[in-house]
């Protein structure tokens, strides 16, 4: 690796995604450094979503680029003109990513512990025996050492989170997004998930999580990013952003969300 | 809750403790029961004493071209069911891909053959070589069609290419009731189009998938009597040679139905099993 990281991890370059005549990103640029974390904070419909599904290209984007680990997502450029990346390579580029969504999504037909070694034994062709072991000793990470053959539908949602990080993480991703990964829970197993969170980060991976939990991105943001009607307000630490906010938008979000 | 001693029910509820409940009247169910067993009896009196050779019923049920035939239906359902699902499984997939030639192609496939009597695909089939005689792949190999249109062959076709035009929608449903987000917490952890859909979506669809799929294999096991018109030699088709030669028609006819009965029978417990394999991890169901 080069001894002075001259790039950052992921680069967002004017950014913009359109649904039919609605405007949901409007020209995002964005870089966050490798083992940074980046809380995404903004109102219901802000974009905060399709911005974090940009990245690993759920949404493919109309304008702009997005570079992660110096490599050009979903495009290939030949000579003066920019290609579309065939499936296959796609689902390569994914594999840098994982994701873990508001509401679990494991796959219900399968184990805990199928969840984990399903992408490491299907997708990357590990074997089986050593994908089993660490996913086991993932598993045991989150917690849930002694639910590995439970079905998700055995699981309470906080443990259901706690599998699918755990399964984001079989793939050994560069970059994991988090995409309100405590809002579908029960107020008791919130802390459960963020406890793990905050554990991935401090081992250094790089994140990126839209949040409601002002007091986690407090905590563990290395920045916080307040966006708006598809576009990035303001952004800074979090005491700047957090404590004492420039702009009159970011002002009128965070005393409405305290309050 | 405090344990120890009851709590005293307050003023005004009676005290239960030593009542018994009474076991509700089921007059109705008893006078239903009656009623049906008084009419089947009617039936078996009515049966036993019509014109009605049961020693022969007896006699032509083992009969080595009746489970000659039995074996051709069972091997014919088995064989139209696999193609027919095969075919929808594609069809259904095309349908839902974002390629819209295919989708039209795959359309186009379920109007033509949904759209016309299974009689009249097996008999074009049967008949393919006055319009075809000769069919193959140009300079690789080919053949005539009368010698390759056999009655097996062409029932086949006829109904598995049928069979796949149903079977195409009943996979469909099962596809389009799989939640969106497993589709796409499989691409996120890197699978592509087809390996989500055969280890993601394909497997949890089969829930849906399977309770339909079985009633069309029970219907597929007597649509095959069909293919007696093209003379395969199913069991209808070889009871009928038998009552044309010795007249005895009605009890070669219940010899024919007391095998149907008996493959579907066979059929429904198989399809239980198939469908608690399937319920993994659904709330509920087995592990
Ligand atoms: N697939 C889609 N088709 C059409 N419109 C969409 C689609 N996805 C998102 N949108 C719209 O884009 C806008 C931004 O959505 P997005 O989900 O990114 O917001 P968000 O900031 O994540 O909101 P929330 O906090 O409610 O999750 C919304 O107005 C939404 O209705
Ligand atoms: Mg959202």
């Amino acid at each position: 690796m080069n001894p002075v990281p001259a790039r950052p991890l992921v680069a967002m370059r004017d950014v913009a995604v359109a649904f039919g005549p609605f405007q949901a990103l409007r020209g995002v640029s964005l870089d966050v450094e490798a083992g940074q974390v980046l809380c995404f904070v903004g109102a219901s419909g802000s974009g905060k979503t399709t911005l974090l599904r940009t990245v690993n290209q759920l949404v493919p984007v109309d304008r702009g680029a997005i570079y992660l680990d110096g490599e050009l997502q979903g495009r290939r450029r030949v000579g003066d003109r920019l290609h579309a990346l065939g499936e296959g390579e796609i689902a390569r580029q994914r594999m840098n990513t994982g994701m873990v969504f508001q509401r679990f999504n494991l796959f219900a037909h399968m184990t805990a512990l199928q969840n984990v070694t399903e992408g490491p034994v299907q997708v990357q062709r590990r074997r089986p025996a050593e994908a089993r072991a660490e996913a086991l000793d993932l598993l045991a990470r989150v917690g849930l050492a002694d639910k590995a053959g439970n079905y998700p539908a055995q699981l309470s949602g906080g443990q259901q989170q706690r599998v699918a990080i755990a399964r984001a993480l079989a793939m050994k991703p560069k970059l994991m997004l988090f995409d309100e990964p405590t809002s579908a829970l029960d107020p008791e197993r919130v802390g459960e998930v963020l406890a793990v969170m905050k554990r991935l980060a401090r081992s250094g991976m790089t994140m990126m999580v839209v949040t409601h939990e002002l007091g986690f991105a407090r905590e563990v943001a290395d920045r916080v990013v307040y966006m708006d009607a598809g576009a990035i307000v303001e952004s800074g630490s979090p005491a700047e952003v957090l404590g004492a906010p420039r702009e009159a938008r970011t002002r009128a979000f965070l005393s409405a969300v305290i309050a | 809750m405090t344990t120890g001693a009851p709590v005293p029910l307050a003023a005004g509820f009676g005290d239960l403790s030593e009542l018994r409940t009474a076991r509700r009247a089921h007059g109705g169910r008893w006078l239903a029961a009656a009623l049906i067993l008084a009419v089947l009896a009617l039936l078996v009196r009515a049966f036993a004493r019509g014109q009605i050779e049961w020693d022969y019923v007896g006699r032509f049920l083992t009969v080595p071209v009746i489970l000659d035939g039995i074996v051709a239906t069972v091997v014919m359902a088995v064989c139209a069911m696999a193609l027919g699902i095969v075919l929808g499984v594609a069809v259904a997939i095309m349908r839902l891909t974002p390629n819209p030639v295919l989708r039209a192609v795959a359309a186009g496939y379920t109007w033509l053959f949904r759209g016309t009597p299974v009689i009249l695909q097996l008999l074009l089939w049967f008949n393919l070589a006055l319009v075809f005689p000769v069919i193959g792949i140009p300079g690789l190999w080919s053949g005539r069609a009368v010698d390759l249109m056999t009655p097996f062959f062409a029932a086949l076709l006829g109904l598995g290419i049928n069979q796949g035009a149903y079977t195409s929608e009943v996979v469909r449903a099962g596809l389009l009731s799989v939640d969106q987000g497993q589709y796409e917490a499989a691409q996120t952890i890197g699978m592509g189009r087809m390996t989500a859909l055969r280890r993601i979506i394909l497997p949890q669809a089969m829930r849906v998938i399977i309770p339909p799929l079985g009633n069309e294999f029970i219907g597929m096991v007597k649509t095959t009597s069909l293919a007696s018109v093209i003379q395969y030699p199913e069991v209808l088709h070889n009871a009928e040679n038998i009552y044309y030669a010795n007249s005895r028609v009605i009890e070669l006819l219940i010899v024919a139905g007391i095998w149907y009965l008996a493959v579907v029978s066979v059929l429904t417990p198989l399809q239980m099993l198939l469908e608690r394999r399937f319920a993994r991890g659904v709330a509920g169901g087995r592990r």
